[in-house]
């Protein structure tokens, strides 16, 4: 058995939109045995906005966590890829700038804390890809989603700017899992395009042209879903695709997937278990045949 | 001939926020700009900023509508040749921005970046509440073309009207450190 310390993030906690992407990360965990122990009492890692509002802040948000997470000693995994570029920045930003550092330090005190900068912060993605392999859950899978044809998509914060976890660009590890778990990955040359993060909120026109061409580049290639690692990219693809296709006169019912979801079909658990119903594309047609 | 003056130049204020040095080794090749998704919605490129930054043109740079269009996906930083950490060039200049009151008036971008990070320092992120509060604040009339996606979020159960909260000590011992965080001044 192996042991994590879990962050959640707010998108993943039992309020939050992508509730289906924690539901199928602690579902899976039992079958390839290893256990997420939820971080106690953690607040919002600040994401991208708070750094551009008030850094000192924002560096705190994130520091109070990771200085939480070091009492239990384990690594941190987050399912969020918001949360695993702010708690890396934020690590290797302490170690870089001592100034920061200094600040930091004295604000923790003033809530009894303190952070020695040695918790290791992992995505999800990469715990099982590295730490359980493409082999044990190969063999786990007992209904290979064999002929299903899976756009892998990255995004961005989870490969970029780079903590050491696949390639920046040209990211390999969902094509492999999807072949451990029997599906089918597409060729998808947008895979580590941004879909347009948050200024989906404020800046709607210029998110759903990039949110566009990633469903344009999936299906152009063949896709009967789409597989994300990230619960913003998850709810831009789905929830904005009526709005794409209001937009752009498209037709897309592209259901989308974390890659957790698809796991925990191939090991047979219950849909209900994984949230499948949660996509607001329905997925009732494309997985059909795996029922 | 580097002529050295006493008073804190532009150039000063951004590099005094981690990421922001690398603007003094900028080579302006233009990789940033040829990769950026948004380079074509921005009043000046990326790397048209770090030269007027560089010529001191505080004010030009700091209500461009360029840094808020920065979706913050890391391409530039990553192809760089010079490891100028890009993003947190442009994330250091939308604060800057803020702290001068010099935002661009044209688009919404801060105002949503400033009630997110209200929430933050509240320990959770509601969903709900800050999507709606953002309309509304910004313009109604788009929250009312929302009720479609927010409708099918609800039924889909993926919008809560409760949200996580902190346990009393949690929340206090946040308070306290960011109150001391406030105390210090900020990074500069």
């Amino acid at each position: 058995m192996k042991y994590y310390t879990y962050f959640p993030g707010c998108s993943c906690s039992s309020e939050g939109g992508a509730r289906a992407y924690d539901w199928s990360t602690r579902a899976i965990s039992k079958v390839l045995d290893f256990e997420l122990k939820e971080l106690h009492d953690w607040n919002c890692c600040g994401s991208t906005p708070s750094g551009s509002v008030d850094e000192l802040g924002a560096f705190c948000l994130a520091a109070r966590d990771l200085a939480l997470a070091e009492k239990a000693g384990l690594d941190m995994v987050t399912p969020c890829s918001a949360c695993y570029v702010i708690f890396n920045r934020t690590n290797a930003y302490l170690k870089q700038y001592p100034k920061l550092k200094e600040k930091v330090d004295e604000s923790l005190a003033a809530g009894d804390l303190k952070y020695n900068g040695t918790v290791r912060v992992r995505h999800t993605l990469d715990i099982i890809v590295n730490d359980i392999g493409y082999e044990t859950i190969k063999e786990k899978v007992t209904k290979p989603l064999e002929g299903l044809k899976i756009a892998p998509y990255y995004g961005c914060q989870m490969v970029r700017p780079g903590f050491g976890f696949d390639h920046p660009e040209t990211p390999q590890s969902l094509e492999k899992l999807i072949a451990s778990i029997g599906g089918e990955a597409t060729r998808f040359p947008l895979k580590t395009h941004c879909c347009g993060g948050s200024l989906i909120i404020s800046e709607e026109d210029i998110a759903l042209d990039l949110t566009h061409k990633l469903l344009e580049s999936a299906a152009s290639n063949g896709a009967d879903c789409i597989v994300t690692v990230c619960p913003l990219c998850q709810t831009n693809l789905d929830a904005y695709q009526s709005r794409v296709n209001r937009k752009f006169k498209t037709d897309y019912r592209l259901p989308v997937f974390f890659f957790t979801q698809l796991m925990g079909l191939a090991f047979g658990l219950p849909e209900k278990e994984l949230g499948i119903k949660k996509g607001i594309v329905s997925a009732k047609k494309v997985l059909a045949k795996y029922a | 001939m580097v002529t050295e003056t006493k008073t804190r130049t532009f150039v000063d204020e951004i590099c005094s926020i981690p990421g922001g040095e690398g603007i003094k080794i900028c080579i302006q090749c233009g990789t940033c700009t040829a990769s950026c998704p948004n380079a074509d919605k921005m009043d000046h490129t990326p790397s048209e900023l770090i030269a007027m930054a560089r010529a001191g043109m505080k004010k030009e740079v700091l209500s461009s509508n360029a840094m808020w269009y920065c979706l913050s996906c890391y391409i530039c930083t990553v192809r760089c040749p010079r490891g100028i950490q890009q993003t947190s060039l442009m994330h250091a200049l939308e604060s800057l921005s803020i702290q001068e009151g010099l935002v661009h008036t044209k688009t919404v971008t801060p105002t949503m970046y400033r009630l997110f990070n209200h929430y933050c320092h509240l320990g959770v992120l509601p969903e709900l509440w800050f999507m709606t509060r953002f309309y509304l604040s910004t313009n109604p009339l788009r929250a009312w073309r929302m009720i479609p996606t927010a409708w099918g979020l609800l039924k889909h159960g993926r919008l809560s009207i409760r949200s996580r909260k902190l346990t009393p000590s949690g929340s206090n011992q946040l308070k306290a450190i960011l109150k001391k965080a406030e105390s210090l001044g900020g990074l500069q």
